[in-house]
């Protein structure tokens, strides 16, 4: 299309890189000269950065850098720097006040509620697992049975001083092992078994008699477990008549409950927990809507 | 096909026809871009400085009002007032980071409404679509920052160094006190202009007056501070120094919207047939006298020195033309002198232009099917977003299970699922909300730390609650389907949200 322009005049020559192939030439529409010295710029620039800041791999590590920057090293700062001010601002109310107090404050009761929920992951999911709700041998917290009370502050003192745990303020009471130790002979013990069961309308021991079952009850159970089986937490002896099992409701688990006794250990954590987390964890504890 | 004839191959020389005049080439050269010889072989070009100068006519007077209204508009808009209610601000548009909400007069936007942003993103380019395919680049030329601001430069430099003449006068002009008290003038106000522009833009992020106070006594955040500097800074460089350039080498917007224009498209065009040849007007009647050619441009160069990209518009439609219009203003106001009809340079379509050259009427489709879809699309999207914010609602509820453990066994044998509960609360007045939890027959609902009745939301906030719920024993099923509605008693407004009871 060799038409004139526009302007009547025949067009400048146009400009190519001079390079031509099989008569095919490139223009040379040229880039502002500005452009380039912004790229000269950008090199000059990251040759300060090789200087300043981290930049060659080397073999067995990597140039560090004359300002020592590092990313793991601001990361950590940031951490200790928030770390710090949450001890300046929340930890030293929550070791000071009293559970019942960081119940009733609501930022108090976040922040507890927070460090409970760290702490419990750390601590306490080992046995009680990660959503607290327990296994054979180690008591669901999720729910609304509480072999040492429920309250908030029930639950601080279990959590401080343990179970057993030979601490000297520890919860003790055992259950002894009535079939071993030949306090009671097997048929007695499958007989309690079966009572107990009943209570709860579950199926007993095949052969067994729950009445009989009750008379060994009321004779050798009822001094800790209480005449109507409903448990007594000053000893830890459970209620027996609720749907929580804490070592298994089949009859043989009953069974052999009753004959080599239990005793469970909950360790102290007084010492190893300082007094904000411990009172953190029992208000995170009761909160999980079991507590009482 | 203009673009393409600026790189057409040489003509052969008893094809072309008479040179023009010399003066005028070696004006030409001088004045236009475009015909800057370039160093044989150099892939890079020094920029030549443009210096337009200030036309008068319907498009400038335009370009004023436009300018007012725009720099008005971003400059002033922080001082607005809205009255919202005790504990709200009182700015009618606020971006407020810190707390998460976008106020726009009588308008509250929360996070999650940032549909409504993508909205009016996909509503703007809609519309910068249309405009294209109406009139060009109408945004290039009347209402991009980029030029807004470079023409509100180009009026200080005018007020202080004198129109174009004396401009270039002055370029050349050796170092003198005058030159230099002159030039720090210029980039003294230059740089004030552009610390106000970049401290209006920090007024939208806070209450403006006292911002503006902070600003003043140094007790802003170093933040405000620093968007203040690089706003300074990018409109010092793009309005004072760079100019046409950010369109021509920076702008993505140029190429874009070529794939957005057709021949129906209105741009800006020089209509050669009438102004080619180009004659001095004392020559034009004793040409046409005697028979011969004569077009009615003069060559004044009127519509190049008035240019801000520094290009000739007769060369045709070309990228580096941001379509401002003050060519047609200049055009005209020499025709006007002449005692010529107007419109040598005027807004014209391709269509239009290949009518007239084969002897038909003029053509004017601005309703076409590409126009219909853009309108009709702005339309629809608009609609839609209107509808959406009238019809929204100032209540919302979330919730979300327990995921471990997803049910407790109670020592009675019921079951207790747990949930946590969100409530939003967009009405500048705190709430009470009663709940409703709907799904299992003979279940209770206990609030940790309240009651069902009702759960307190502070105004213009969200509140979580831990609901438990508990299921009588002997559920057969191992997951219900669980309704939660939030009823504000005092209003009556509602939200439901909906999840599972997991018995087993």
């Amino acid at each position: 299309m060799a038409e004139l322009s526009p302007t009547g005049q025949p067009p400048a020559a146009p400009q190519t890189t001079g390079h031509e192939w099989d008569g095919i030439c490139e223009y040379n529409n040229p880039l502002p000269r500005w452009w380039l010295y912004g790229l000269y710029a950008t090199i000059v620039w990251s040759m300060g950065y090789w200087v300043l800041y981290p930049a060659w791999p080397m073999a067995t590590g990597y140039t560090a850098g004359l300002l020592g920057y590092s990313q793991r090293a601001t990361v950590l700062g940031e951490v200790e720097a928030v770390r710090k001010e949450r001890d300046a601002r929340g930890r030293a109310q929550l070791a000071s006040a009293t559970v019942a107090e960081i119940r009733a404050d609501p930022a108090l009761l976040r922040l507890a509620l927070a460090t409970g929920k760290a702490a419990f992951g750390d601590n306490c999911a080992a046995c009680h697992g990660s959503a607290a709700t327990g296994r054979i041998g180690y008591p669901n917290l999720q729910d609304d049975d509480w072999l040492w009370g429920g309250t908030p502050e029930e639950i601080e003192r279990t959590i401080r001083y343990g179970a057993r745990s030979g601490h000297g303020e520890a919860h003790l009471g055992d259950m002894p092992a009535f079939g071993r130790d030949g306090i009671l002979q097997p048929a007695e013990v499958e007989a309690a078994a079966t009572y107990v069961l009943s209570l709860s309308g579950k199926p007993g021991v095949a052969g067994a008699s729950a009445e009989k079952g009750a008379e060994v009850f009321a004779n050798t159970c009822a001094a800790c477990h209480g005449p109507e089986a409903k448990g007594n937490p000053e000893l830890g002896a459970p209620n027996l008549t609720d749907a929580i099992w804490l070592y298994g409701s089949a009859p043989e688990q009953v069974v052999a409950t009753v004959t080599n006794g239990r005793k469970g250990v909950m360790p102290a954590w007084e010492g190893r927990l300082d007094p904000a987390t411990i009172k953190s964890l029992a208000v995170y504890v009761h909160g999980f809507g079991g507590g009482r | 096909m203009p673009l393409a004839q600026r790189h057409m191959p040489p003509q052969d020389s008893a094809a072309a026809p008479p040179a023009a005049p010399r003066r005028a080439k070696k004006f030409a050269a001088a004045a236009t871009r475009s015909a800057i010889p370039v160093e044989d072989g150099s892939l890079y070009v020094a920029r030549t400085k443009v210096q337009p100068q200030l036309a008068h006519g319907t498009f400038r007077r335009i370009k004023w009002v436009l300018l007012v209204v725009a720099l008005g508009v971003y400059y002033l808009v922080p001082f607005l007032r809205w009255h919202r209610g005790e504990g709200e601000p009182s700015q009618a548009v606020l971006l407020d980071l810190d707390k998460g909400r976008f106020y726009f007069f009588s308008i509250e936007l929360w996070p999650q409404d940032v549909t409504y942003v993508m909205g009016l993103l996909i509503l703007a380019a809609l519309i910068l679509f249309l405009m294209t395919a109406v009139a060009g680049r109408v945004w290039c030329g009347y209402l991009c920052p980029q030029t807004v601001w470079t023409d509100l430069f180009l009026v200080v430099e005018r007020m202080i160094e004198g129109d174009r003449r004396e401009r270039l006068k002055l370029d050349a002009a050796p170092w003198s006190m005058e030159k230099i008290a002159l030039r720090t003038m210029k980039h003294a106000i230059w740089l004030l202009i552009a610390w106000w522009t970049g401290g209006a833009w920090v007024l939208y992020f806070a209450d403006a007056p006292t911002l503006v106070v902070r600003l003043a006594t140094f007790q802003a955040p170093p933040v405000a501070y620093a968007a203040i500097l690089t706003l300074t800074a990018t409109t010092y460089l793009l309005a004072g120094h760079m100019r046409e350039q950010v369109c021509t080498y920076m702008c993505p917007w140029p190429r874009i919207q070529a794939a957005l224009t057709d021949e129906h498209a209105y741009a800006i065009l020089y209509r050669e047939e009438r102004g080619e040849p180009r004659i001095s007007a004392k020559k034009t009647d004793g040409l046409r006298a005697a028979g011969q050619p004569a077009g009615d441009c003069v060559d004044c160069f009127a519509c190049v020195t008035v240019c801000p990209a520094g290009i000739d518009i007769r060369d045709g439609l070309q990228m580096d033309s941001i379509q401002c219009g003050l060519c047609i203003d200049a055009c005209d106001t020499t025709m006007g002198k002449l005692g010529r009809p107007t419109g040598l340079i005027s807004y014209d379509t391709e269509a239009n232009r290949r009518s007239r050259a084969a002897g038909h009427g003029p053509v004017s489709r601005i309703v076409r099917p590409r126009t219909i879809l853009y309108a009709a699309l702005v339309a629809g999207v608009g609609g839609f977003m209107l509808y959406s914010l009238l019809t929204r609602t100032f209540t919302g509820v979330s919730v979300l299970h327990d995921r471990n453990p997803q049910f407790v066994t109670l020592s009675d044998g019921s079951v207790r699922n747990g949930y946590t509960l969100r409530i939003a609360n967009k009405r500048p007045a705190a709430r009470a909300f009663a709940l409703d939890v709907e799904g299992v027959g003979g279940a209770r609902v206990e609030v940790v730390g309240g009651t069902p009745d009702a759960l307190p939301v502070p105004a213009d906030s969200t509140e979580e609650f831990r609901i438990l719920v508990f299921a009588p024993p002997g559920l057969e099923a191992p997951a219900i389907p669980l309704t939660f509605r939030i009823v504000d008693a005092a209003s009556g407004e509602d939200a439901t949200a909906h999840d599972h009871f997991k018995a087993r």
